[in-house]
């Protein structure tokens, strides 16, 4: 395509953080660049550029590009966005922010650490099939209702990317609260039938103030996520069912010896 | 023993988590639910002033008992503040854990809400902000109430609207009452799920606009309320402290057989 006036596209204002945490000399600042737009341009295709062009060092995450693996999130103009699914005419003004997911471990500039965070909630919510049941993977699994599959599999659609967290006021300002990827996950388990936990169990798992009761419905969560799980229902769900838990422990067993 | 053991290692001694927190979330609704219900009656009984002094008067003396009681009782109206008095500092004590209390959490909260420009969030903040004026504005009208619970009525809430002073206070409170009564029942209803039927994104929109239409019904009514008392006030403040007498009282009729109009 021929580079008429027709065909100049208008140009964009990048303000993009840039801070490396590892090196003690470096400082947290705003970096400006200025990019001529393009057809279908993504936020991930501005970034390449702006590190081909002018910052070879800017750190930035990004592998499938098609808003499936999760690794681009980051804030955009204060929202957190994946930015492979990002288009830069979404931005009438022409002025896109960039700063990295605020909650998760910062790497260098936009490149955080989601998978430190998801691990160690999957790890809390004891995010796999809890059953006594021997398995032989010789033969077929169990077989489950097709609506029951498919509601666990609505929930599996997660991709973790870390931005119900980064849109959760709660999940920032009280880093240890399990935020709705955690929350989500608990009634993923709970509507499948292989998995044998009760309410009784979840409770044990994800019953306090940094559990399911310290989700202060801001719902950040719910219109944000980029898959559209749906985050309020689950948590409500979740939050009655195990508000109602019996109490049927804490009771001291003395024991007298001699 | 047991409650000693669960303090110091934050484990119950059969190594279950505590059942507390599920409470705590279930009375801080709870509580919300019924101040936030409560507040509605509050608003249209206190508006009854809009139809007629007559009827602001029968409305104060039939929370004094009138319906059951030759005389009217105002300690009925002092034990049902009292009563309403406890479940707001329940209430309070409740959601405050909610609060941002370190600076980092307020910085992050400020700097997030201020960002992300979502709707919820800034509600919450709203919340919160009008949760923590209530904490005095609230106890304020709340003990007056429960100490002067005779001095109720069409002159004598206007004298204590206007020549008391106490309007800028009512003007605060209303503000702070009903944007976070709203705010809160709708909050409810999302955290819990009790409106969200087969659709629950199209529920929670049909309920943001109800959330704003009852916000603006009771802001309105309450101005207009408020206005009235002031009005009443200005006009009876050389009769300061004289209580209101109703133009009309349905009295008992004794006629001898003579005095029956043939």
């Amino acid at each position: 395509m021929p580079d008429t006036a027709q065909n100049k596209g208008r140009m964009l204002t990048f303000e993009i953080l840039q801070y490396n945490p590892s090196d003690p000399q470096s400082k947290p600042h705003m970096v400006t660049y200025h990019l001529e737009e393009t057809l279908g341009m993504t936020l991930f295709v501005a970034l390449n550029m702006i590190r081909e062009k002018f910052e070879p060092d800017l750190a930035f995450d990004f592998v499938c590009r098609a808003g499936i693996c999760g690794s681009c999130g980051m804030m955009v103009n204060g929202k957190p966005l994946l930015a492979c699914r990002t288009l830069t005419k979404d931005y009438p003004d022409g002025v896109i922010r960039l700063m990295p997911m605020p909650s998760f471990k910062l790497i260098k500039d936009l490149s955080v650490v989601t998978g430190q965070w998801m691990d160690g909630m999957s790890k809390r919510v004891e995010s796999w099939i809890h059953s006594k049941e021997e398995v032989d993977i010789t033969k077929l699994e169990k077989r489950i209702e097709p609506e029951v599959a498919d509601a666990t599999f609505e929930l599996d659609r997660c991709i973790e990317c870390g931005i119900c967290v980064s849109s959760c006021a709660t999940a920032l300002m009280r880093p240890d609260f399990v935020g709705a990827v955690g929350l989500n996950r608990i009634a993923r388990f709970d509507i499948d039938p292989h998995d044998e936990r009760t309410a009784e169990d979840f409770y044990e798992l994800v019953g306090d103030d940094s559990g399911i009761f310290g989700c202060m419905t801001l719902l950040g969560c719910e219109d944000n996520c980029p898959k559209n799980l749906p985050l309020q229902e689950k948590i409500a769900y979740m939050r009655r069912k195990l508000a109602n838990v019996k109490d049927t422990g804490g009771g001291l067993e003395i024991r007298v010896e001699g | 023993m047991a409650s000693i053991i669960e303090g110091y290692l934050g484990k119950r001694v059969d190594g279950t988590k505590s059942r507390m927190p599920a409470r705590l979330d279930r009375w801080q609704s709870a509580s919300g639910l019924f101040l936030g219900l409560f507040m509605w009656g509050h608003m249209l009984f206190v508006s009854s002033i809009l139809i007629s002094k007559d009827f602001m008067y029968t409305v104060t003396k039939m929370f004094e008992g009138s319906f059951l009681f030759a005389q009217p009782h105002p300690i009925i109206v002092t034990l049902s503040v009292t009563f309403v008095f406890a479940i707001f500092i329940i209430h309070a004590g409740l959601a405050m854990r909610k609060f941002p209390y370190k600076w980092k959490e307020y910085k992050m909260l400020k700097t997030h809400a201020f960002a992300l420009k979502h709707e919820d969030t800034n509600l919450w903040m709203v919340q919160a902000f009008t949760g923590f004026m209530m904490f005095f504005i609230g106890s304020v009208h709340l003990y007056i109430l429960m100490s002067n619970a005779d001095k109720i009525g069409p002159f004598a809430s206007s004298d204590r609207v206007w020549s008391d002073g106490m309007w800028p206070l009512y003007l605060l409170l209303l503000f702070a009452v009903e944007l976070h009564g709203s705010i809160g029942l709708y909050r409810l209803c999302m955290k819990w799920g009790w409106c969200n039927g087969t659709d629950a994104r199209a529920a929670r929109k049909r309920l943001k606009k109800v959330k704003w239409a009852v916000t603006a019904f009771f802001l309105t009514l309450g101005l207009l309320t408020l206005a009235a008392y002031v009005k009443i006030g200005m006009e009876h403040r050389n009769d300061y402290g004289q209580r209101y007498h109703p133009t009309a009282i349905i009295a008992p009729l004794h006629l001898s057989a003579q005095e029956v109009p043939s």
